[in-house]
């Protein structure tokens, strides 16, 4: 009888312990995959998707310098970026190593099978609370990211591969952000009222959530990046 | 018709207070892209207030011409209708009251003729005050502060008009905004015909636009369906409707789209149906009239 309990207490303590170090030895690989990229230029077409804003399919540059600047330009006109967006660069949310993954169980991705690993900072007062990583183990590469933040509550990013797999660089991302409510009395904006019913957006979105799609056209990597470029 | 026209004019620009009104919309637009130039930031930041928590926000490129010119449109085009109403409520009751009337009314001239040329003297003035606003507000600020793409504050959203999908809409909203000061217009110049000082028909006008302005804001579902769109000044601030864009559903803009066409061409029917109203009102009380003055 005590055999079994000193087995069973074995099996407790050192499945979770094995469970870590893979998801340790995964994240290793997935950062050393990102980390060989230090900065890039980028062109891309960015679409935005707020309830309260009506906004331009934009062509726009995106650049990234390590460890977590990233800025995405439109060089036509105005981009209307999401506040919280540099957590769109993977590197911001590994960016030191002050945090504890914590292996999930495996889930299923649009069809993916892919690893669920759960960072939490050291630091108890760091902005990041809680970030969730869903890896697809067979290409070593972040599908998706969940990032819990004290003050600007839950952003998402999902990401797809194709053409720059190589550096773990995504060619389509989109950023899901958390958004409050945007309402201005009539007597400040003097609308005209047509007098028509207001329309509803066709989107299945929550209202109080906002999308950001970045479709990736180029990639120059690691070609060097001014850092005015971020001011 | 030409002679008479070209002496109304004379007439009206001869008036040391017919300046009076270009002079106000100087002083107005160039106090107001003062204000911007110096601290516009603060003003988009009231204005975008509930914008910022969500988004970055590059207020410098935002403050461009484009949007300061849509500014000062929204700022003084409830205040134009004021100035117009100078010289459009004096056109008849100002020749009563220098006693001239009956003097111009023996020349070999019809009294409808005699009146369309008054109030086509009315109309220019109103376009030349426009295109005088047109351009301090638009060219001078593309000057001062460049040009970019407008992002416009509404109650319940935001736009983003591309650089390029701007210049078109400003041109039919200034076109607009003439139909719309024309009927103010067209509505001093029939008080003007009951008056014999021009007092009454300006300050008359001044305050109907006010009432209705007033109406036309207020959030009253009794005034809503039954008032409102009867009144003139609903339909006066249609000129927006021109910066509204129409969107594919999943919030981005369509360039060169206007949300609500029909909506704006119906506003703009009963602008031109008012204007036919209040002059032929005009010039049907005049022909009958008896001229004592």
């Amino acid at each position: 009888m005590r055999s079994f309990f000193l087995i069973c207490g074995v099996i407790l303590f050192l499945v979770p312990a094995a469970f870590t170090q893979d998801a340790e030895a995964l994240l290793k690989k997935v950062r050393a995959r990102i980390e060989q990229v230090h900065d890039y230029e980028a062109t891309g077409v960015m679409k935005t998707n707020v309830p309260f804003l009506k906004v331009p399919v934009a062509d726009v540059m995106v650049y990234f310098k390590s460890p977590d600047k990233l800025k995405i330009k439109n060089e036509k006109g105005i981009s209307l970026v999401p506040k919280g967006a540099s957590s769109m660069s993977l590197n911001s949310l590994m960016a030191n190593n002050q945090f504890t993954a914590i292996a999930g169980k495996p889930e299923k991705l649009n069809g993916i099978t892919v690893q669920v690993i759960k960072l939490l900072p050291m630091d108890e007062s760091a902005e990041v609370v809680l970030s969730t990583l869903y890896i697809d183990e067979a290409r070593e590469v972040i599908l998706k990211a969940r990032t819990t933040t004290r003050e600007n509550g839950t952003y998402e990013v999902e990401l797809q591969y194709g053409k720059f797999l190589a550096y773990a660089l995504p060619d389509k991302a989109v950023f899901t952000f958390n958004l409050k409510e945007y309402k201005l009395p009539k007597g400040i904006t003097f609308d005209y009222d047509d007098g028509s019913e207001k329309k509803t957006r066709s989107s299945t979105m929550d209202s109080n959530k906002g999308q950001l799609e970045i479709t990736y056209n180029t990639y120059k990597i690691n070609k060097g990046v001014a850092d005015s470029v971020f001011k | 018709m030409w002679a008479l026209l070209q002496i109304e004019l004379f007439k009206i620009f001869r008036r040391p207070r017919t300046y009076i009104s270009f002079a106000a919309i100087a002083a107005m637009v160039l106090i107001v892209q003062v204000a911007l130039k110096a601290d516009g930031v603060s003003y988009l930041e009231f204005l975008m207030g509930g914008m910022k928590d969500s988004m970055e926000i590059p207020y410098e490129v935002v403050l461009n011409g484009y949007l300061v010119c849509f500014i000062i449109l929204n700022l003084l085009l409830i205040h134009v209708p004021l100035l117009v109403a100078l010289v459009a409520g004096d056109s008849i009751a100002g020749e009563a009251n220098m006693g001239t009337l009956r003097l111009l009314l023996t020349r070999p001239i019809s009294r409808t003729k005699f009146m369309l040329t008054k109030f086509a003297a009315c109309v220019i003035y109103t376009v030349m005050l426009l295109v005088w606003m047109a351009l301090l507000s638009l060219v001078v600020s593309i000057a001062l502060f460049g040009t970019n793409d407008m992002i416009i504050t509404r109650n319940d959203v935001v736009e983003q008009l591309q650089r390029s999908d701007i210049l078109w809409r400003y041109i039919a909203a200034f076109a607009y905004a003439a139909v719309a000061l024309t009927t103010v217009a067209a509505l001093a110049f029939l008080l003007s015909v009951f008056a014999e000082n021009s007092i009454g028909p300006i300050v008359s006008t001044i305050s109907i636009v006010i009432v209705f302005t007033i109406l036309s804001e207020m959030q009253i579902p009794l005034y809503d369906k039954t008032v409102k769109p009867w009144l003139f000044t609903s339909h006066m601030l249609a000129w927006k409707g021109f910066f509204y864009s129409k969107s594919n559903g999943e919030g981005q803009s369509i360039a060169g789209s206007i949300e609500n066409l029909p909506a704006v061409m119906r506003s703009l029917g009963v602008l031109l149906g008012y204007i036919v109203l209040f002059v032929g009102s005009a010039v049907l009380i005049f022909r009958k009239k008896d001229i004592l003055s």
